[in-house]
C-alpha cells in the first residue's frame, strides 16, 4: 500500500506554475511578468522542497499526494513521488526559479515568461508521473514551449520537429505494441527496440544528437537550458525503458552513451560558438548519466544518479553564468579572447566553479558520482569504462579553455558597468552553496541515490527481464503492467 | 594515561595541520564571495597565522612521535560516504609517518616563506586576493597530498594542486601568453590526473578500499611491503608513473615546466623550484613498495629519470634567462630523485627532495632582484666586472654538437611533437565531424543554409 504525503505537494507544485502561465499569458508588461513568474517559481521551489522533506519523513520508496484531486477525478494517481524523483523535483524548480531571477530586464522581452512557467508545470508533472500514457502526453507537451518560441522568433523549427516527432512516434508505437501484442516475442522485441530508440533521441545519444546543438542556436539560451537540464531523456529511460528492455539492449545503449560522452567532449573542444560549446558539454555529461543508468549495476546507477543531481545543478549554474555574459556582450565567440574577468569577477568565478563541479572536481557531488560510475562501469566493461575518464579529461580541458577565452587573454574596454546585478549575485551564491554543500557532505545524497538505484533494479528483476534468457519474458503484458503500476506495490525486500 | 595524552596531542596536531590551510581557503573565499575582500594586511596576517599553526602542528606531531617511540600515526575522520552492501567506501584518512611528516613540514615552511615574500612582491597588485586564494588552494592540496592515508584522498589533494598551478601560471590574465601556457599546463595535468584516477580505481577494485595500508601493508614506511600481485602492480604502477611524469614534468611532458614561468615569481618558486614539481616524485616514493614488486616498473622509473636528466642537463645549458635556466636545473634534480626512487634509495630521495626544494626556493626568490643588485655592485665599483665564462660564440661545432644544441634549444621538441602527433590530428578530426554535423543540420532545415565555416 502506497503511503500518502501529509499535503498535496505534487499537485500544487504543478498547479502553481500552470496557473501562473495562464495569468502571465495576459500580462503585457514584461517587468511585472518577470515579478509574477519569479514569485510563482519561488513558491513552486518551496512546494517541491516541502514534498522532498515530507517524503523523507515517511521512510518509504514511493508516496502519493494527500487528498489528491486527480485521484478523485480519474480514480487513480498519475502523480507519485519516489526516491528517484524526490530530489529531481526541487532541483528542477530551483533551476527554473534561478533562470527567471537571472534574466536581465533588457532581455525580458525576448524571454516568454508564460511559456517558461508552462514548461515548468509540464516538466514537474513529467518528473512526477509514472503512468505511461500520461507520461507520453506530457513528453509531447514538453516539446511545445521551445517549438512555439522558435516559431515566434521566426527560427527554423524543422530539425527540432523531426527529431521530437520521431521520439514521440516511436514511444507511442512501442508502448502500443507492447500492450497489444506483448506476448509475441518478436513484437515485444520490436517494441523494446522502438522504446530504446525513442529514449536515445530524447537523450541526444549519438547519432541522434544533432537537435540539441540546433536547439541552443535557435531558441533563447534560457529556454534551451530549461528544456534539456532536467534530463527528461534519462527519466524516460528509468520509467519506460529500464523495466522492460533486456540486458543486452541496455548494455548496447550504455556503450553508445559512452561513445557519445567522448564524442561530445571532443566536439566541445573545437566549438567557436559558446552556445554550441555548452550544448556539447551538456550532451557529454547527460550521456555519462545515461551510460550509468544503462549499466544497470547498483554502483554504476548510484553514480549516474549522483551525477544527474550534481551536473544538473552545476551545469545549470554554468549556463546561467554564460547567459548573463551573453546578455551583456551578445553572442559569445570562443574564437577570440574577451578578457571579461575584471568587469565581472562574480560571473567568472561562478563559471569556473560550476564548470569544475560539473566535470567532477573534488569537492563536488559529481566527483563522488564519477568515482562510483567508473567503478560500476569498469565492472561490466573494463576497457569501455575507461572512456568515462577520457570524457572527463576532455571536458575538463574544454571548461578551462572556455573560461580562458571568455574571461582572460586581453583587457576588455567597456564604457558601462558590466558587473553582476544583486539578483545575479544571489544566484551565484545559491548555486555555489548548493554545489559545494552537496559535494562536501555527499553521504546522504549517495545513500538516497543508492537506495533508489537498488529498488529500481529490484523492480526490474521482478519483471523477469533479468532471469533466464536475455530477452523479454513471453508475458510482455505483465511486464508492461508492472511498468504502468510501478508504484502500486512495494518491491519485495524493501 | 600518558599514551592517551599522546594520542590526544597527535589528534589535535593532525587536525591543525589539515585544518589550517582549509580555514585560510574558506576565509579568503567567503570574503571574496560576499563582495568584501579582505585587506592586504588581513590576508597576509591570516596567511602567517595559518601557516604557523600548521607548521607548529607538524612539528609537535613529529616531537610526539619521537617522544613516544612511534613511527606513524593514523588520523581517521570517518567515511565521506559509504555503501556497506557493495563494500564501497570512501574514507578520509591522514597518515603521519617518516615520509609524510618531513614533506608536510617542508611544504608548510616553504609556503610560509613564499607567502611572506608574495605579500610584499604583489603589494597593491590588482590580483593580490586572487593570488592568495589560489595560494591557499595550492597549500591545501599539498598538505592533503602529503598526509593522505587513502589513494582517493591523495587524488583529492593532487587535483587541487593541479588546478591552482594552472590558474597561477595564467595569473597575469590580461596577457595572452600566460593564459595559453596555463591551458597547456592544465591539459597535461588533466591527462596525468586521468591516469591517476584509473590507478586509484583499479587499486580500489583490487583491495576493496583505497587505504594505502591495504596496499602497502601495515609495516611503516619505508619497510612496507606491497600486498598486490606483481602483474597488478605493473598495471597500476604504469598508470601512476604516467601521473607522476605529468606532475613532475618528466619526459615527454617536460615542455610545460619552462612555460610555467609566466606566473608571478612567488608561484614560480612554489612550482618548479620547490613543491609542485616534487609531487610526482613524492607519489613514487609513497608507492615505492609497489615499484619494488616489479623489476620492469623499477627499470621504467630509472629509465624515465635518466632520459629526463639528460634532456634537462642539455636544455638547461643553453637557456638565456635565469628563470628558464633554474626551472630546467630543477628538473634535472627531480629526475635524479626519480632515479634514486627507481633504485630503491628512498631515504636518499627524501633528503634530496628537502635539500633541493629549499635551495631552489632561495634561488628563485632571489632571481628578480639579482640583476638589480649586480648593477648596484657595478655602480659602486665604478667599472663592469668581466664575464667569467666569456661571451665569444663558438663556431667550430661538429654536426653532432649542432644537433644537440638544436635539440636543447627546441627543448627536445616535446611540445611540437605532442602538438603535431596528438593535438592537431585530434582537433582536425573533430572539426571534420563538426562540419559534417553542420551540413546535416543544413540538409534537414527548411532554409537549407550552407553551414558557416567555424
Amino acid at each position: 500500500m502506497m503511503r500518502d504525503l501529509h499535503f498535496p505537494w505534487l499537485e500544487l507544485s504543478i498547479l502553481v506554475p500552470a496557473l501562473a502561465a495562464v495569468v502571465l499569458y495576459k500580462i503585457r508588461d514584461q517587468r511585472f511578468a518577470q515579478q509574477v513568474a519569479f514569485w510563482a517559481s519561488g513558491l513552486t521551489v518551496c512546494l517541491t522542497i516541502g514534498e522532498w522533506i515530507d517524503f523523507g519523513t515517511l521512510g518509504t520508496f514511493s508516496a502519493q499526494d494527500h487528498g489528491s484531486l486527480v485521484r478523485r477525478l480519474f480514480g487513480r494517481d498519475f502523480f507519485v513521488v519516489d526516491e528517484l524523483s524526490a530530489p529531481l523535483l526541487p532541483m528542477t524548480a530551483i533551476l527554473f526559479s534561478l533562470t527567471i531571477l537571472a534574466t536581465m530586464r533588457s532581455k525580458a522581452g525576448r524571454f516568454s515568461f508564460w511559456l517558461v512557467m508552462a514548461s515548468e508545470a509540464i516538466i514537474l508533472a513529467t518528473l512526477s508521473c509514472s503512468f505511461a500514457t500520461v507520461l507520453i502526453l506530457l513528453l509531447l507537451l514538453s516539446t511545445l514551449p521551445p517549438w512555439i518560441e522558435m516559431r515566434k522568433r521566426g527560427s527554423d523549427t524543422r530539425v527540432f520537429a523531426i527529431y521530437m516527432s520521431a521520439h514521440i512516434a516511436m514511444l507511442i508505437v512501442g508502448i502500443v505494441l507492447m500492450r497489444m501484442w506483448g506476448q509475441i516475442p518478436i513484437i515485444s522485441n520490436t517494441a523494446a527496440f522502438l522504446l530504446v530508440l525513442s529514449s536515445l533521441i530524447r537523450a541526444g545519444v549519438f547519432p541522434a544528437h544533432s537537435w540539441i546543438s540546433d536547439l541552443f542556436e535557435k531558441t533563447t539560451f534560457g529556454t534551451a537550458l530549461l528544456f534539456v537540464a532536467p534530463m527528461t531523456g534519462a527519466y524516460v529511460v528509468m520509467r519506460l525503458v529500464l523495466p522492460v528492455v533486456p540486458v543486452w539492449a541496455l548494455h548496447a545503449v550504455a556503450v553508445l552513451a559512452l561513445v557519445t560522452a567522448v564524442y561530445a567532449a571532443g566536439m566541445s573542444l573545437v566549438q567557436f560558438d559558446a552556445r554550441r560549446f555548452f550544448a556539447y558539454l551538456f550532451l557529454s555529461h547527460s550521456s555519462l548519466v545515461l551510460a550509468g543508468l544503462e549499466i544497470a549495476t547498483p554502483i554504476g546507477m548510484t553514480g549516474a544518479l549522483c551525477i544527474w543531481l550534481g551536473t544538473g545543478l552545476s551545469l545549470g549554474g554554468f549556463a546561467l553564468a554564460l547567459r548573463s555574459v551573453e546578455a551583456r556582450i551578445g553572442r559569445i565567440s570562443l574564437a577570440q579572447y574577451h578578457g571579461l574577468f575584471d568587469h565581472m569577477p562574480y560571473l567568472g568565478s561562478l563559471f569556473l566553479l560550476a564548470g569544475l563541479a560539473s566535470i567532477g572536481f573534488p569537492g563536488s557531488l559529481a566527483f563522488v558520482g564519477m568515482e562510483l560510475l567508473v567503478e560500476g562501469t569498469v565492472e561490466v566493461y573494463p576497457i569501455v569504462g575507461m572512456m568515462i575518464v577520457l570524457a572527463a579529461v576532455l571536458n575538463g580541458i574544454s571548461v578551462l579553455r572556455a573560461y580562458f577565452r571568455i574571461f582572460t587573454g586581453t583587457r576588455h574596454v567597456a564604457t558601462i558597468s558590466l558587473s553582476a546585478r544583486p539578483a545575479e549575485r544571489f544566484v551565484v551564491i545559491i548555486i555555489i552553496l548548493l554545489v559545494l554543500g552537496a559535494g562536501v557532505w555527499p553521504g546522504a545524497a549517495v545513500k538516497s541515490r543508492y537506495h533508489a538505484a537498488d529498488i529500481l533494479l529490484k523492480n526490474r528483476q521482478a519483471t523477469g527481464i533479468d532471469h533466464g534468457s536475455e530477452t523479454i519474458e513471453p508475458d510482455g503484458q505483465s511486464a508492461l503492467d508492472e511498468l504502468l503500476n510501478i508504484h502500486e506495490d512495494e518491491p519485495a525486500g524493501h | 594515561m600518558v599514551q592517551c595524552g599522546a594520542i590526544m596531542i597527535m589528534i589535535i596536531c593532525g587536525m591543525l595541520i589539515v585544518a589550517s590551510p582549509a580555514v585560510l581557503l574558506v576565509t579568503i573565499g567567503l570574503s571574496l564571495l560576499a563582495g568584501h575582500p579582505m585587506s592586504e594586511r588581513g590576508v597576509a596576517r591570516l596567511t602567517q597565522m595559518m601557516v604557523s599553526a600548521g607548521t607548529l602542528g607538524a612539528v609537535c606531531m613529529l616531537a610526539t612521535l619521537l617522544a613516544t617511540g612511534q613511527v606513524r600515526f593514523t588520523l581517521e575522520l570517518g567515511r565521506w560516504f559509504d555503501l556497506p552492501i557493495e563494500h564501497f567506501h570512501f574514507t578520509i584518512k591522514f597518515l603521519f609517518d617518516r615520509l609524510s611528516i618531513p614533506f608536510v613540514i617542508l611544504s608548510l615552511s616553504l609556503c610560509g616563506i613564499i607567502g611572506a615574500f608574495a605579500s610584499r612582491y604583489l603589494h597593491r597588485d590588482e590580483g593580490y586576493s586572487r593570488f592568495f586564494l589560489l595560494y591557499s588552494v595550492f597549500m591545501l592540496g599539498m598538505v592533503v597530498s602529503a598526509v593522505a592515508g587513502t589513494i582517493e584522498t591523495l587524488f583529492l589533494g593532487w587535483e587541487l594542486v593541479g588546478l591552482s598551478s594552472a590558474l597561477l601560471v595564467a595569473f597575469f590574465q590580461t596577457r595572452l601568453n600566460p593564459v595559453t601556457n596555463g591551458l597547456r599546463v592544465w591539459s597535461i595535468y588533466r591527462f596525468a590526473d586521468g591516469a591517476f584516477l584509473l590507478a586509484a580505481l583499479v587499486l580500489h577494485h583490487l583491495t576493496g578500499g583505497g587505504d594505502l595500508e591495504l596496499m602497502m601493508g601495515t609495516a611503516p614506511w619505508p619497510d612496507s611491503v606491497c600486498q598486490i600481485s606483481s602483474e597488478h602492480a605493473l598495471l597500476v604502477g604504469i598508470l601512476l608513473i604516467v601521473a607522476a611524469a605529468g606532475k613532475s614534468a618528466l619526459v615527454p611532458f617536460s615542455g610545460w615546466l619552462p612555460r610555467a614561468m609566466e606566473g608571478p615569481t612567488p608561484s614560480s618558486a612554489i612550482f618548479y623550484g620547490a613543491l609542485s614539481v616534487h609531487l610526482g616524485a613524492y607519489l613514487l616514493l609513497r608507492v615505492g613498495p609497489m615499484l619494488e614488486k616489479s623489476f620492469v616498473l623499477q627499470m621504467l622509473v630509472v629509465s624515465l629519470g635518466v632520459a629526463t636528466a639528460i634532456f634537462a642537463a642539455m636544455a638547461a645549458s643553453v637557456q638565456t634567462d635565469v628563470k628558464s635556466s633554474l626551472s630546467l636545473a630543477s628538473l634535472l634534480q627531480v629526475s635524479i630523485i626519480v632515479v634514486e626512487i627507481g633504485l630503491g634509495l628512498r631515504y636518499l630521495a627524501l633528503i634530496h627532495i628537502i635539500g633541493h626544494a629549499s635551495m631552489r626556493t632561495l634561488q628563485l626568490l632571489r632571481a628578480p632582484s639579482l640583476l638589480r643588485d649586480h648593477r648596484a655592485v657595478q655602480n659602486n665599483l665604478g667599472f663592469s666586472q668581466p664575464d667569467s665564462q666569456g661571451s665569444q660564440p663558438t663556431t667550430d661545432l661538429t654536426s653532432f654538437q649542432l644537433r644537440c644544441y638544436r635539440f636543447a634549444m627546441e627543448r627536445g621538441n616535446f611540445d611540437t611533437t605532442i602538438d603535431e602527433r596528438v593535438t592537431q590530428p585530434f582537433l582536425r578530426l573533430f572539426r571534420k565531424f563538426d562540419t559534417w554535423e553542420r551540413r546535416w543540420i543544413a540538409f534537414l532545415s527548411v532554409s537549407n543554409d550552407k553551414p558557416e565555416k567555424p
